[in-house]
């Protein structure tokens, strides 16, 4: 065939097979926005479900996911970029640390519904935590540490090995060096995956279906030990458990947790090209 | 050669399998500028990046062999190494400024180490600065990022940063590589002034650089210092065929 020709073909196959990504997006978004912007009101965002769910709103269902995903990641944080730290600047290569990192690549493969057994049997009944916010949150906070080292380790390793030559050049000790030179630059890099995390796992179904999420709890929950109702799971028992649900109500709870996670993805995405802009090296 | 600032005994480094530095000896004074010269892979960072231990943490690294600093010898077990990099200062061959402002740079040793604050830390920072003759410059530009600098402001903003710990040596590897010859000739000129208060090392590719700032020339190649000595000695009169062939030209 004609060179010319081929690289055209070429260019125009690899045009639609980029293309194919976006479309499935604006599909989504499409239906979702269409069918449940009608419910998207006040009152829907701030009251409770009335009528066995027929009517009223998901304020419980908004409170239960926040809580049980901001305390996810306030655990699997510091765990996570503590390993990451060790594995970056402190451990050699031995036996150990290629143990340590093949678990965490093993880690990441494990399926969520997994990870939501692992849940219940480990946190929910050996530690007697019962279905509740924390044990919900444990289990995705350990769903999560693989994503949280591995992004944390990649925005270690992008500050300059000579950062850090020049801090202990000044009899700067490791562990300073790595409080005050390695982290404060790091930090944009480990916000950005913190953030990504917890929308990701904001939309997590699985892990807390034996952990935390409750079919209806008819007030806010009150402490870590409370179940609490969670958008994804809300979302999957109005579409499949109850009938007769006003459609707009559904689309609508999907859309609320659409745009929880998109905002989330947004305010990743500025942080990132914020700090981009500002450093240089 | 009077007092010995660095004395260094038969000393070995292999990385791995690779001999890099073989039975290495030769002693300092102070306040002198000594340079050490070689073809490219000759060892000669190797050797400067022992007397601050910022090697010890490459995998498969040995040493064996005394490297005495003060007369005592820094790879001695329990030797205070933080406390060794206080006292032996580097200049690297890229300037590495933090991405802070011009203050923050000069002023992170000190307030790391609690040497200084308030006034008195300013004080330091601006004697730091007027010694590696950036004040007038830059005294109204404290706050600006030092990576808006040029490349030689940067390398004297590395160098005010190291002396504003006080340290007692300073180790340069190729300061001037990143450099243009004007740029190269200022911070020689700073270096000739500073050793005055310091002692110096300087690992340079650049045989005229060697031959005009310092008063010790070591000569190596593969690993081994094949010659050390006065500068004047080693540039015209050295004892040593390779040394010869190099200075004059010949090779590397």
């Amino acid at each position: 065939m004609n060179p010319k020709l081929a690289q055209k073909i070429a260019f125009v196959f690899l045009l639609i097979a980029t293309l194919c990504v976006i479309v499935p997006v604006l599909i989504i978004l499409f239906i979702i926005v269409k069918q449940g912007y009608s419910a998207i009101t006040w009152e829907f965002l701030t009251t409770m479900p009335r009528d066995g769910m027929r009517a009223g709103g998901i304020f419980p269902a908004i409170v239960g996911t926040l809580s049980i995903v901001l305390t996810a990641i306030s655990i699997t944080l510091p765990i996570g970029v503590g390993a990451a730290i060790y594995l970056n600047e402190y451990a050699g290569d031995n036996a150990l640390t290629r143990i340590i990192k093949l678990s965490i690549v093993n880690l990441a493969g494990v399926p969520s519904v997994v990870y939501g057994l692992f849940g219940l049997g480990l946190f929910v009944i050996f530690l007697n935590l019962g279905v509740s916010i924390l044990a919900g949150a444990l289990t995705l906070s350990i769903m999560e540490l693989p994503v949280i080292i591995t992004t944390a380790r990649g925005a270690l390793s992008s500050v300059p090995q000579s950062f850090r030559e020049a801090s202990l050049s000044l009899g700067v000790s490791r562990w300073q060096t790595t409080r005050y030179v390695v982290l404060p630059n790091a930090l944009p890099g480990i916000m950005t995956g913190a953030i990504l995390s917890i929308a990701r796992i904001s939309g997590e179904t699985a892990p807390i279906l034996f952990t935390a999420a409750a079919f209806y709890v008819p007030h806010l929950p009150r402490s870590m030990f409370d179940q609490v109702m969670a958008l994804p799971y809300h979302l999957y028992i109005m579409s499949t458990q109850i009938p007769n649900v006003p459609k707009n109500l559904t689309f609508g709870t999907a859309l609320v947790l659409l745009m929880l996670v998109l905002a989330m993805s947004l305010v990743a995405i500025v942080t990132r090209v914020y700090f981009r802009k500002r450093r240089k090296w | 050669m009077p007092l010995k600032k660095i004395d260094v005994e038969n000393l070995n480094l292999y990385y791995s399998s690779f001999h890099a530095l073989k039975s290495v000896s030769l002693s300092v004074a102070p306040n002198r500028i000594t340079s050490i010269i070689g073809p490219s892979g000759c060892g000669k960072s190797t050797l400067l990046r022992t007397f601050n231990r910022i090697n010890d943490t490459i995998e498969g690294i040995k040493i064996t062999g005394e490297v005495r600093i003060d007369g005592s010898n820094i790879y001695d077990d329990g030797y205070d190494v933080d406390a060794l990099r206080r006292k032996v200062g580097m200049v690297f061959q890229r300037p590495n400024p933090f991405p802070l402002s011009i203050y923050e740079n000069v002023a992170f040793g000190l307030k790391i180490h609690a040497m200084a604050s308030g006034a008195v830390l300013d004080a330091i920072v601006e004697e730091s600065l007027k010694d590696v003759l950036l004040w007038d410059d830059l005294k109204d530009k404290l706050r600006r990022s030092a990576l808006e600098l040029s490349l030689e402001e940067r390398q004297r903003l590395c160098i005010a940063r190291l002396i504003a710990v006080k340290p007692d040596i300073i180790l340069l590897d190729e300061p001037c590589s990143a450099l243009d010859p004007i740029a190269t000739l200022r911070i020689e000129e700073l270096m000739v002034e500073l050793k005055k208060k310091y002692t110096i090392l300087i690992v340079t590719h650049n045989m005229q650089q060697a031959a005009r700032i310092s008063d010790d020339t070591g000569f190596m190649l593969l690993g081994e210092l094949i010659e050390f000595g006065i500068t004047s000695k080693i540039f015209t009169n050295p004892a040593m065929k390779q040394t010869e062939d190099y200075v004059t030209g010949r090779f590397g």
